[in-house]
């Protein structure tokens, strides 16, 4: 009602890091702005807000992480008068509202302060995991940042001034640690390799990945055993930047615990799905001879930038297939399906550095196909390299994913809970085809069907996928 | 194009695909795609990447030609003289 709660942004979530409040006391929101910038094991997702209002009070402090469901803020739903819509959301919430608006004279003491948002300082600006990682790849501690980017943000250059900055700093540091990139270091310790005995060939002589596997392939590293600085190759002073020492405990950074985090995350779920959901499993392979000239055709009439991926006609397929059976399209929560009138195709995007998250694309059925490819684009960028919104992680009602680019010939999905199907596709390869009694070469695609038992059986399941297959003949209509 | 800029200017699409990994890390006759761990957006990302900085035109025909790190410094050359 006038409680904005921590949401669930994946059925894995339980708990999550308010980084950044993008709203203040006073400010009108409609439905689906970005309240503020939460930071779950996997990604960081702008939160939206639900219904129209005026925020009232901001209740937890930026870098705090609370549990799923706690109260964030009070908002004043559009329409209601402020004395009582403060006093009913602060009844709510047990705390009383910031300063300025008017609250009731029977409150109760409040159980905890409100937080005065102005004064408290961002623990956690909000960084893009792409700059984390120039940071990481320059050792350049992001909290002694100035962000110059919109609201404050630190953007790549800030980091590579600060970087600037600290290999030009004074010689007279200890020249003792290596500098090296935390992923450099972890390949390092998992290899039993000294890092002093690698020569760095990253930015300023810092030891990269590449390095460290080369050393581990047996590869004489050059100058091993010896500082840089004593074969006479160039070398910048081995200057640690801010980095903190090894030992020293606090809230995980960028780099591998985020990692360990995230890879935890996605097992919980994981598990969770083959413990909870009876998969069955159905594939068929597709012919695509017509869906690959048309590509063809399509790309040849487009410029560079609007160019059409096949994963994108996959995702447009299953979008309108589900028409044909309903029950692999929505919910299952509590032991009830919830059938969803509305089609939130979610995309399996793997992340660079391991890891998969599937955020929707929504209504994929009313898409234009040049429309669906822009928001594919967009979003696979989004969720490696910044920040998505909590109704893409949230909204998803099938999902989609696909493996062809490695080679996989068919690739059966995991359901992601609360969803009931997941629809894979492996690799475009050509095929011997038989036809009308003659034998040819077609290119083809192996479509596969993982879908919750529970809610629809291996007939409906087949009947989904023949009905993608048919959609794939006739990819024009897409 | 030089064989020097051209390889700066697959750093610079490429730093901003794949990050963590360095160019000079893939052999002159590996697959590019395989050895950087590009999807097909990952691709097309650094064709529009090339397109755009480069001002060429670059037809779906030609990725072939892109496919490990000599043939995209041959394919620029040709193209931007």
């Amino acid at each position: 009602m006038g409680d904005f709660k921590m949401p669930s942004l994946g059925a894995d979530m339980d708990a999550g890091v308010l980084v950044r409040w993008l709203r203040h006391p006073g400010d009108k929101v409609q439905k689906g702005d970005s309240i503020a910038v939460v930071e779950t094991d996997k990604s960081t997702i702008e939160v939206e807000v639900f219904e129209a209002g005026v925020v009232e009070a901001l209740l937890v402090p930026e870098g705090e992480r609370v549990p799923v469901g706690t109260v964030l803020a009070t908002i004043r739903p559009a329409g209601v008068a402020g004395a009582a819509g403060a006093a009913a959301a602060a009844a709510a919430a047990g705390v009383a509202a910031v300063a300025g608006v008017a609250v009731a004279a029977e409150h109760r003491e409040p159980e905890q302060p409100p937080i005065e948002v102005h004064g408290v300082p961002a623990i956690s600006p909000l960084i893009s995991p792409l700059v984390r990682h120039h940071a990481a790849q320059h050792e350049v501690d992001l909290d002694t940042i100035q962000g110059s980017g919109r609201g404050g943000t630190v953007t790549r250059a800030d980091v590579e001034q600060a970087a600037g900055r600290a290999a030009s700093r004074a010689a007279s540091r200890a020249a003792g640690a290596p500098r090296a990139s935390p992923l450099a270091r972890r390949l390092a310790r998992e290899n039993g390799i000294e890092l002093a005995t690698l020569r760095g060939t990253g930015p300023g002589g810092a030891i990269v990945e590449g390095d460290v596997r080369r050393a581990a392939a047996g590869v004489e590293a050059a100058g091993a055993g010896a500082k840089s600085a004593g074969t006479g190759e160039p070398s910048e002073p081995a200057v640690r930047v801010g980095a903190p020492p090894p030992a020293a405990a606090g809230p995980p950074r960028a780099g591998e615990d985020r990692q360990q985090a995230m890879r935890r995350a996605i097992g919980a779920l994981m598990a969770r799905s083959k413990r909870e959901i009876p998969h069955y499993y159905l594939s068929t392979t597709i012919d695509m001879s017509r869906a690959m000239a048309w590509l063809e055709q399509a790309n040849r009439d487009r410029p560079v930038a609007s160019r059409l991926v096949t994963a994108a006609l996959f995702v447009k397929a299953t979008g309108l297939a589900v028409a044909k059976v309903p029950e692999v399209n929505g919910h299952l929560v509590d032991g009830r399906f919830q059938v969803s009138p509305a089609v939130h195709v979610g995309v399996a995007v793997s992340l660079r550095q391991g890891g998969v998250i599937a955020p929707a694309i929504h209504d994929v059925g009313v898409l234009a196909m040049d429309e669906l490819m822009a928001k594919l684009r967009d979003l696979v960028g989004r969720t490696r390299t910044g920040v998505l919104r909590s109704s893409e992680m949230s909204d998803p009602t099938i999902t989609v994913t696909n493996l062809g680019e490695l080679g996989v010939d068919s690739l059966f999905g995991v359901i992601y809970p609360p969803q009931v199907a997941i629809v894979g596709f492996g690799r475009v390869a050509d095929r011997p085809w038989a036809e009308g009694g003659m034998l040819g070469i077609r290119p083809c695609v192996t479509a596969t069907l993982s879908a919750d038992h529970r809610v629809s059986d291996g007939h409906r399941g087949a009947l989904f996928l023949s009905a993608i297959d048919r959609l794939l003949q006739r990819p024009e209509t897409l | 194009m030089t064989r020097e800029q051209s390889l700066e200017l697959m750093r610079s699409v490429l730093g901003e695909i794949a990050p963590e990994v360095s160019l000079d890390d893939v052999g002159p006759g590996e697959r590019l795609q395989e050895a950087l761990d590009l999807d097909s957006i990952d691709f097309l990302n650094f064709v529009v990447g090339l397109h755009e900085r480069a001002g060429i035109e670059i037809p779906e025909t030609d990725y072939p030609q892109l496919s490990t790190v000599d043939g995209c410094i041959s394919y620029l050359a040709k193209r931007d003289g």
